[in-house]
C-alpha cells in the first residue's frame, strides 16, 4: 500500500529523517513511535506530499507522491499535528469545503458528512463555530476531515495528544473502528498508546527506522533471558542448595533473608519463562519447601524502547559528507520537480 | 478551484471585510461622483475613477493581507498541501475570489453612468473605459498584495510590506522625475533597482550567489552599454518609468482609448505576480 524507500530529510544543516525505508500493508493499524523530535511528524508530512524529501521516494499505492501527486493524495487522509481548521467556519460548511475540494461528488457530499460525523460523533455540533469547539471536538472534527473522500489510507498525527483521558479513551476506540476499513498510520509518543491500538510498531529514533513488528513479536525478540523473582519459606542457604538440581541458574542474588524467609533474583540461560519457573517449583516441591511467589520477568515494550531510541543516539552521528552529498543530490530533484 | 473560490467567498462574507471593501469602494464613488459630476453638473464620469485610485493604497493590503499568511498562521496551509488540487488551482481560486469582491462594488458603479445619462450627455466609451481600466489596475494589485501575502505568516508584516509596495507603485512616476539627467544618474539608478531585485530574489531563494551573480550581470551589461553608447542614458528613468507604472498606464483609458498594450501589460503584470505566488507555496514545500 504505502512503501517509503530511503527517505532523507535534511534542513539546514540538521537531518530530521535518515535513510528511511519501509512498507505498510493495506488493512491494519500502524504506530510511529518515537521520543520528540525523531522525525515522526517529519516523515508523515513527506508521506502526504506537505513537505518534499532530500532524497528518496514515497509511494502510495503505487503512485509517487511527488510526481503523481493528485492520484496518490486521494489515497490518503491526514491529520497533521495541529488540526488544520477554519476557525470561523462551522463542521458542516468545513466539511463541506474539504469534500468538495477532495472532489467527492456532489451527490454524494450530505452522505458522506452524515457519515463521518456519525463516526466522530459530532452531529450536534455541526453547526457551532468551530472557534468555540473544545480541544477533543476540534481533534474529532480534523480526524472527520481526515475520513472524507473514504481514503484508503489514514494517517494521523498525535492524535490523542493534549486530549483528557476520557477523550483519550474514545479516540482509540474510534482509530480501532477505523482499523477495520481502513489502513491506519498514528504516531506518538507514548508507548502505552501504541501497544493499545496498534498492530504494527514502528520505532523511529533520531530519524532512523530502529524497529519494526508487532508488539507480542518486539517483546519475544528483545526479551532476552528469563529473570524470576522468587520468595520462599526457608532461609536463603537452604534455597541456593535446593536450586542447585535446577539447571540453567547462572546467577542468583539473595535479596532478603531473614524469619525463615528468603527473597532471591535468579538469572538463567531459558528464553521461555514457563519452563524455568517449572523447573524450579519442582525442585522446591521435591524437597518440601514452601514456595510463597515466583514472578518471572521479561523486557516490557518499555524498556526495549528505551534501549533502541538510546543506542540510536549513540550511533547516530551521520557524517558531514553524507549531508553533503545528500543535498546535492537534492538540489537535483529540485530543479527536476521545477522543470516538470 | 472551485472549491477554494467558494470557502474564500463564504470568508469574505462570514466575516466583515467583504463588506468593508464594497462600501469603502462605493463611499469614496459616491463622494466623488457628487463633486466632479452632480455639484459641477458634468457628464464626465471618467474623472471619478481616476481621481479615486489612490484608495487602493489603502484597501488592496486589507483586502490581501490574510489571503495567505492567515493560512501559515493557522496551520491551514498543510491542509491545502495535502488535498488532491495544485498549488496553481489553490492560488487561483483565492484570486478570484478577491477579484469578486473587487467586481461587486465596480459592477454597481457601472450604473452610475447610465444615472447620469438621464440628466445630460455623457460619452459612455471613456466612462466604461476607465472603469476597466480601475477592474485592471485593482487586479494587477490584488496579484500583488497577494504574493506578499504569501512571504509571511503574519497578517500586519503583510499589510504594512503591502501598503509600502502600493505607496511605491503610486509615486514611481514622480520618484522618476526627480532624477537628474545626466546619464551617470541613469546608471546609478540602474545599480539601485538591480540591487533591489537581487536582494529580492536572495529573498525568495537564500542563494548567495544566484543574487550576486545577477547584480553582477545586470550590471555588466548596463556598463558596457553606458560605454558604447551614452544618448539612450539620458533622462532614461522619467521616459521609461511612465510605461512601467500600472498607474501611468492606468491614466490612457480615462481618454477614452481602449489602449490595447495597456490592457496586456497589466494582465501580464498580474499573472506573473500570481506565477510567483504558485512557486512561493511550492517553495515552502522545499525548506
Amino acid at each position: 500500500m504505502i512503501e517509503v524507500s530511503h527517505l532523507t530529510k535534511v534542513y539546514g544543516d540538521h537531518t530530521a529523517v535518515y535513510d528511511l525505508s519501509f512498507k505498510i500493508e493495506k488493512g491494519q493499524i500502524y504506530g510511529f513511535l518515537g521520543p520528540n523530535g525523531a522525525g515522526k511528524s517529519t516523515t508523515m508530512n513527506i508521506m502526504t506530499g506537505c513537505l518534499s524529501a532530500t532524497q528518496g521516494s514515497v509511494k502510495i499505492g503505487g503512485h509517487d507522491i511527488f510526481r503523481d501527486a493528485m492520484k496518490a493524495k486521494q489515497l490518503i487522509g491526514y491529520l497533521p499535528e495541529l488540526p488544520p481548521l477554519y476557525l470561523d467556519s462551522t463542521p458542516q460548511e468545513y466539511l463541506q469545503f474539504v469534500a468538495e475540494a477532495k472532489g467527492v461528488a456532489k451527490k454524494d457530499i450530505p452522505e458522506q458528512i452524515e457519515y463521518v460525523m456519525e463516526k466522530t460523533k459530532i452531529k450536534h455540533m455541526r453547526n457551532r463555530l468551530i472557534k468555540h469547539l473544545s480541544k477533543g471536538y476540534r481533534q474529532r472534527v480534523g480526524i472527520a476531515q481526515a475520513l472524507i473522500g473514504h481514503p484508503e489510507v489514514i494517517i494521523l498525527d498525535e492524535p490523542t495528544v493534549g486530549l483528557d483521558p476520557m477523550q483519550i479513551i474514545e479516540i482509540r476506540e474510534l482509530i480501532r473502528e477505523l482499523g477495520k476499513d481502513h489502513t491506519v498510520i498514528l504516531s506518538s509518543h507514548i508507548l502505552s498508546e501504541v501497544q493499545a491500538v496498534c498492530e504494527v510498531v514502528l520505532i523511529i529514533s533520531k530519524g532512523k527506522l530502529v524497529a519494526c513488528d508487532t508488539p507480542e513479536n518486539l517483546e519475544k525478540q528483545f526479551a532476552g533471558f528469563v529473570t524470576v523473582m522468587l520468595e520462599a519459606e526457608t532461609s536463603a542457604a537452604k534455597a541456593q542448595e535446593i536450586l542447585q538440581g535446577v539447571k540453567g541458574i547462572t546467577e542468583t542474588t539473595v535479596l532478603q533473608d531473614e524469619d525463615g524467609r528468603c527473597r532471591l533474583k535468579l538469572g538463567s540461560r531459558y528464553i521461555v519463562p514457563d519452563m524455568f519457573t517449572s523447573a524450579i517449583f519442582k525442585a522446591f516441591s521435591k524437597a518440601g519447601c514452601t514456595l510463597l511467589s515466583m514472578t518471572p520477568e521479561r523486557a516490557s515494550l518499555e524498556t526495549i524502547f528505551i534501549e533502541l531510541t538510546q543506542d540510536a543516539q549513540e550511533n547516530r552521528d551521520v557524517s558531514e559528507e553524507e549531508i553533503q552529498k545528500a543535498r546535492q543530490q537534492s538540489t537535483g530533484a529540485e530543479s527536476e520537480a521545477v522543470a516538470e | 478551484m472551485k472549491a477554494i473560490f467558494k470557502h474564500e467567498m463564504n470568508m469574505y462574507f462570514t466575516s466583515i471585510s467583504g463588506y468593508v471593501f464594497g462600501t469603502f469602494v462605493l463611499l469614496f464613488a459616491g463622494i466623488y461622483t457628487v463633486a466632479a459630476n452632480v455639484s459641477s453638473q458634468l457628464g464626465n464620469f471618467e474623472y471619478v475613477p481616476s481621481s479615486m485610485v489612490f484608495i487602493f493604497i489603502a484597501i488592496i493590503p486589507v483586502l490581501t493581507m490574510r489571503m495567505i499568511a492567515e493560512e501559515r498562521r493557522q496551520k491551514t496551509d498543510q491542509l491545502l498541501y495535502s488535498l488532491p488540487i495544485s498549488m496553481t488551482k489553490v492560488v487561483l481560486g483565492k484570486f478570484f475570489a478577491a477579484l469578486v469582491i473587487l467586481a461587486i462594488p465596480v459592477g454597481i458603479m457601472c450604473i452610475y453612468p447610465l444615472v447620469l445619462r438621464a440628466f445630460g450627455p455623457v460619452t459612455f466609451s471613456m466612462a466604461y473605459g476607465s472603469l476597466l481600466g480601475f477592474f485592471l489596475l485593482g487586479a494587477s494589485l490584488i496579484s500583488m498584495g497577494m504574493f506578499i501575502s504569501s512571504l509571511t505568516e503574519s497578517q500586519a508584516v503583510a499589510a504594512g510590506a503591502c501598503f509600502v509596495l502600493m505607496l511605491f507603485n503610486y509615486f514611481i512616476t514622480a520618484l522618476a522625475k526627480l532624477l537628474p539627467v545626466q546619464p551617470k544618474w541613469s546608471l546609478i539608478a540602474i545599480a539601485a533597482v538591480a540591487a533591489l531585485v537581487s536582494l529580492f530574489i536572495w529573498v525568495m531563494t537564500k542563494s548567495w550567489p544566484t543574487s550576486v551573480g545577477v547584480f553582477a550581470v545586470a550590471m555588466a551589461v548596463a556598463g558596457i552599454l553606458y560605454k558604447h553608447n551614452r544618448t539612450p542614458f539620458i533622462n532614461l528613468f522619467p521616459r521609461v518609468v511612465p510605461n512601467i507604472s500600472l498607474f501611468s498606464r492606468f491614466s490612457t483609458y480615462i481618454n477614452g482609448v481602449l489602449d490595447l498594450s495597456g490592457v496586456v501589460y497589466t494582465v501580464s503584470v498580474t499573472a506573473f505576480f500570481i506565477f510567483l505566488t504558485v512557486q512561493s507555496l511550492e517553495k515552502r514545500r522545499w525548506s
